[in-house]
């Protein structure tokens, strides 16, 4: 279906500007293509919300919420179109079943045998004996192999050789949803370990022998201290009120050689809010300085991000300075403690910080300890109290790191928004679905494809120009500074989609080209270096000698002889990777101005987001 | 006066000195008329500070024992500590430092001291004359000349010797527009727009008072920037009411029925002593580490600091829409036409021109709507953020506008011929210098103080090679065109190169900002190697060719 005349627009300007063209529906995506032939393409999955506004004189507004943070306010000039596009699209974004998402029907083209090589690309046992795991210490458990302990974990765990299947068992029964204490990370330097699980089932007094011999196990795995810590990563509230429904927190006089800390980092549903009023503040037409700082502020946004990172830090330091292994928790143990394992992984072991180790990392502490992707990012249609910006705020936290250390990490912001952009799109199989017996049950490795190959086929566009791989070798820990003043507001997601608000000129594209056009210059110098060589060996000696003297490096605007320029021209010295952009008039919001001054008599003129608006 | 008078211990040994993210160094602390100088003696990995007097914008002292600490706020923001042992020595090398710090006589200053070490191959003095810029203009217009009628300061007083002016005004007119005009300065031309031959003028305020007076010859001057039958645009930087409530004093605004082919906008720009307020809270928020966020963030925004980035900015963005964009000629003042007025006119340039985002363009631009201008930089920049005495005249109105050509900077990376550490030196320099050059508060003053004879230029040690290389950016490429920024407040950041500069460890951000210079570099010697190997192959293909002929 198609709808004609359709108004497209601008979020921010305050003049109502826009530009027309024409709406199409698909079975997967949006499309508008406006009357300069450009492409709006938008996935039915990635649309969060759809909302029909009040008619206007110029036709019916109907406004689209993204999950990648897109806003788009399009005009349809007749109710009744716009009534049933809003219809069509709340069908197209709600999915009520798996086999109805995008990945089921995406074909890339590829073979049978591409797809199975590209869902082995990322092997997590390769993941942890590159660890060094199994060892002295810890091995491989069979417990789960049929998910019957734990439905919510994979089949292979690792977890320390002194705990035997009973104390497995026990203490599984002692841990919310069976998520006992495993292996999420080994570092081989300090002998020391990350271990995840959730909340135990202590209420206000229940003890269990066999999770206080687990404990012990992981402490005892560690040769090089004695005691370990345990973080329950909730605010300390939160885990007593928890106590109440016979859930809570490790009581230390039971655990021997544990010590315990909150680190308080809100649940998901703080987020959730949190994420939504920092949308509403920033979303607002004609900003101001004040109402952005003071919505920054009170969305608690980045004060969220910034205790996300900190329990990173610490539990990097607890490893790297102390050499003691840690118990990371909080209730489920699926949100707040895959970003925290993530992330203190991502701080103590660099390989994390390349392209490949970062997919491994996300396969490892988030995909297959069951971050439950589809609840959180709204695959389906479901309970919209499950949905939350735990992943989002995971790689904001990372994005943090990478402007922090702008050479630690192999890959760019890029790569982070790409990620994201797939997490919410359900075109590969990889986020599909809540744990890894639910995607076996799907089939998905059979009818679905996974991303990580594309990305990596395409990786020349995530690569961080400035990644120096000595800057940390292997195991040394990345200490960020975690002063309130270093967390930015993360413009290139929240506003990735709108294109005034960002530098005219990209200096990180201009970085990015030149360094690829490095690469080829490197290419040609070889190859012209290898002709002359091969000429040289064909003429005749005293004819090289004498050419060598005849033809210093003179500069290139010297007279050409015509085969060189039949060959190739001297390239222009950046003008193939430069672009000005946003200096025509086209592109120039002042010139909204032009209209409306010769219209009234006003007294004062007023710029908002450089768009000029007048007021009488 | 002699400075040793003031030194009563002029060396300590056994001294501390403690940086933030520096391990704490020991060394000797000597005094000298000018400078403070600390050396670590080790010999492996000798350590100097040299901290120039005038730096210094505010020193606190504390004892615990006999052990003296001096805390040291310089106006570059930077915090420094130094333990002394002693009492005796430590109470005297503070004194001795505040009244190094605080000399009342320019004369004293450390320019009328300095003898360079450097070759001179250009004096700055004489590198930006309004001469030249005149000769510029006439190769586009005839319809401007220069004028002498200040030539003795005595028309208007903050002015230079020499203006531009429309033509058709004489210099009898001139006297009498001066006398309507707070402080004499009476509407000059500021900027040029080449490209439709629009004009910006600033001036101050008329002296309207409350009967309404009116000045024949002052409009006369401002139509004389009109096309026929076009209307121009006086942008004043106060409110409304605030304009209004100037007639009272005096002073007042154009009014339509004398001025009918002009419109007036007020486009609000904050005074200079809100402007210092706001300075000293945002240095306050930046330097507490113990912040957590809702504390940084709002505290960042009780500042208002960025609330007057994007006023300025906006402010700036609508003087150049109206010359490029409305082919209108533009007149901008507040009230005495030497702060926002100026903050205004030259960011409007830098949007419009591409000239003045060149190093040299950039310096002249300085020289013109700034120095020669006669924003009182003595006074404004007589104190920094950390001054406990009551404020009288401080104000970082220069400094403001350093930060939002940074802004505009950060948004077109690639127009600007100089870098970021270009401005950071520039302010540095407008509050503590080895130079001349931002002493005093006009022409005037500088002429009396023979500063050019007596002083060296700023711009005759930039504009060396050597020092210009540090300032370059590379990546830089001639942009032509208008370029304009986005004011909205996402696309604003705190500048974090002077306010986090000393709050935070860099080294990390610097090695990255060195890589990408290392990668535009090796890709201009890749580039010159191609060519220079195409070339030889193409040589060798046409020997060989001659050859087989």
């Amino acid at each position: 279906s198609q709808v004609e005349q359709v108004k497209l627009l601008d979020r921010f300007s305050t003049s109502n500007k826009s530009v027309t063209g024409t709406l199409y529906l698909t079975a997967t995506h949006l499309l508008f293509i406006d009357s300069s032939q450009r492409e709006t393409w938008i996935l039915h999955h990635h649309i969060a919300a759809v909302e029909k506004l009040p008619l206007t004189t110029s036709g019916c507004p109907l406004v689209i919420q993204c999950k990648n943070f897109r806003i788009v306010h399009f005009v349809v000039p007749r109710e009744r179109d716009c009534h049933d596009i809003y219809n069509s699209l709340l069908q197209l974004s709600r999915t009520a079943k798996y086999e109805e998402l995008y990945a089921f029907s995406y074909n890339p083209k590829q073979n049978e045998s591409e797809q199975v090589k590209g869902w082995q690309l990322i092997d997590l046992a390769e993941e942890y004996k590159r660890m060094g795991v199994p060892n002295a210490y810890w091995q491989l458990s069979d417990a789960n192999r049929d998910y019957k302990i734990c439905e919510t974990y994979p089949r292979e765990l690792y977890v320390p050789r002194t705990a035997s299947k009973p104390i497995i068992v026990g203490s599984s029964k002692f841990r919310s949803k069976g998520r006992f204490p495993v292996l999420s990370y080994y570092h081989k330097n300090k002998e020391a370990a990350i271990c995840r699980c959730s909340q135990p089932l202590s209420g206000f007094s229940a003890r269990c022998l066999e999770d206080e011999h687990m404990l012990q196990a992981i402490s005892k795995a560690n040769p090089s201290n004695r005691y370990m810590y345990v973080m329950d990563t909730r605010p300390k509230l939160n885990a007593m009120a928890n106590r109440a429904a016979g859930k809570g927190y490790e009581n230390e006089d039971n655990y021997s050689n544990i010590r315990f800390q909150f680190v308080g980092i809100e649940n998901i549903h703080v987020m959730r809010s949190s994420l939504q009023k920092l949308l509403e503040g920033i979303g607002t037409r004609g900003l101001s300085v004040n109402d952005f700082l003071s919505g920054l502020e009170n969305s608690g946004w980045l004060r969220h991000v910034k205790a996300v990172l900190d329990a990173a830090v610490f539990l990097a330091k607890a490893i790297a300075v102390e050499s003691a292994s840690v118990l990371v928790h909080c209730s489920d143990g699926w949100d707040r403690t895959s970003q925290v394992c993530s992330l203190g992984s991502l701080l103590l072991d660099s390989y994390y910080r390349t392209i490949k180790g970062f997919m491994v990392l996300i396969e490892k502490d988030w995909i297959s300890f069951g971050h439950k992707f589809s609840d959180r990012c709204c695959q389906l249609d479901g309970d919209p109290k499950e949905i939350s910006p735990v992943f989002t705020q995971f790689l904001e936290s990372v994005w943090n790191l990478t402007e922090q250390f702008p050479q630690a990490f192999e890959y760019n912001e890029a790569f982070l928004l790409q990620i994201h952009e797939h997490v919410h799109s359900c075109q590969f199989g990889n986020f599909l679905g809540n744990c890894q017996k639910e995607r076996e049950e799907l089939k998905l490795k059979e009818k679905t494809y996974s991303l990580w190959p594309f990305l990596l086929a395409e990786q020349k566009k995530y690569q961080n120009p400035l990644y120096n791989p000595d800057f940390s070798p292997d195991l040394t820990l990345l200490e960020p500074n975690t002063v309130s003043f270093n967390f930015k507001f993360w413009r290139n997601m929240y506003h990735q989609f709108d294109r005034s608000m960002h530098p005219r000129q990209s200096m990180f594209n201009l970085i990015m080209n030149t360094s690829e056009q490095n690469k080829q210059l490197e290419e040609d110098i070889k190859e012209l270096e290898a002709k002359i060589k091969q000429r040289n060996g064909q003429s005749d000696v005293v004819l090289v000698k004498e050419q060598e003297q005849t033809a210093p490096p003179a500069p290139v605007a010297l007279k050409t002889p015509p085969c060189f320029q039949k060959e190739q021209p001297p390239m222009p010295v950046t003008d193939a990777v430069r672009t000005i952009e946003g200096s025509n008039a086209a592109d120039n919001r002042y010139s909204e101005l032009v209209s409306e001054f010769s219209k009234a008599e006003p007294a004062v003129v007023s710029l908002e987001y450089g768009v000029a608006r007048m007021t009488c | 006066m002699e400075f040793a008078e003031l030194i009563k211990t002029p060396r300590a040994d056994n001294v501390v000195l403690h940086r933030p993210f520096h391990p704490a160094v020991e060394g000797t602390l000597c005094l000298t008329g000018h400078h403070l100088i600390f050396s670590s003696r080790r010999q492996d990995n000798a350590e100097e500070l040299w901290l120039l007097h005038s730096n210094i914008d505010s020193i606190e002292k504390r004892f615990v024992g006999s052990l003296g600490t001096i805390v040291i706020k310089c106006k570059d923001l930077r915090i420094i500590q130094l333990d002394i042992p002693g009492m005796e020595e430590c109470l005297n090398i503070a004194s001795s430092i505040e009244a190094l710090s605080t000399l009342d006589s320019v004369t004293l200053m450390y320019p009328f001291f300095y003898r360079p070490m450097f070759e001179v191959l250009e004096d700055g003095w004489s590198s930006f004359l309004l001469e030249q810029e005149f000769e510029l203009l006439s190769s586009v217009t005839n319809e401007w000349r220069l004028s002498c009628v200040n030539k003795e300061f005595s028309v208007c007083p903050s002015y230079p010797a020499v203006v531009i002016v429309p033509k058709c005004i004489d210099d009898e007119a001139l006297r009498k527009v001066a006398l309507f005009r707070h402080g004499g300065r009476f509407p000059v031309l500021s900027y040029y727009h080449g490209k439709n031959g629009m004009a910006m003028m600033r001036s101050s305020q008329p002296l309207t008072g409350t009967n309404g007076r009116r000045c024949k010859e002052d409009e006369k001057l401002i139509n004389a920037t009109l096309r026929s039958g076009r209307r121009g645009f006086v942008i004043d930087t106060r409110p409304l009411n605030v304009a209004q409530q100037a007639r009272a004093k005096g002073g007042g605004f154009e009014q339509e029925v004398h001025y009918p082919q002009w419109r007036r906008i007020h486009k609000y720009i904050e005074r200079f002593n809100i402007l210092q307020e706001s300075f000293i809270k945002l240095v306050e928020a930046c330097n507490d580490q113990s912040h957590n966020m809702d504390r940084w963030l709002s505290k960042l925004e009780a500042s208002n600091w960025l609330t007057h980035i994007k006023e300025l900015l906006t402010a700036a963005c609508l003087a150049a829409q109206c010359i490029d964009r409305e082919s209108a000629s533009v007149l901008v003042h507040g009230s005495e036409g030497t702060d926002s007025t100026l903050q205004v006119t030259s960011l409007a340039q830098i949007i419009l021109d591409p000239r003045c985002r060149t190093i040299r363009g950039f310096e002249a631009l300085i020289v013109r709507e700034w120095l020669q201008a006669g924003h009182p930089f003595q006074q404004r920049c007589a104190q920094s953020a950390y001054s406990n005495s009551k404020q009288k005249w401080e104000a970082p109105v220069f400094l403001l506008f350093l930060e939002c050509v940074w802004q505009i900077h950060r948004q077109f990376p690639c127009s600007f011929e100089f870098n970021e550490q270009f401005l950071i030196m520039l302010f540095e320099h407008a509050y503590a210098s080895q130079f001349g050059t931002f002493l005093g508060n006009n022409e005037n003053e500088r002429a009396k103080l023979k500063l050019p004879q007596k002083t060296m230029s700023l711009w005759s040690w930039v504009n060396r090679p050597e020092e210009l290389s540090r300032f370059q950016n590379p990546l830089y490429e001639a942009n032509s065109l208008v370029i304009w920024p986005s004011v909205a407040p996402q696309s604003l950041q705190l500048w974090e190169g002077v306010f986090l500069r000393w709050n935070r460890p860099s080294k990390f951000l610097e090695e990255a900002e060195e890589e990408r210079i290392n990668i535009i570099k090796y890709n201009k010697e890749l580039q010159a190697k191609v060519n220079a190997l195409r070339r030889q192959l193409a040589e060798m293909e046409t020997n060989e060719e001659l050859l087989e002929e």
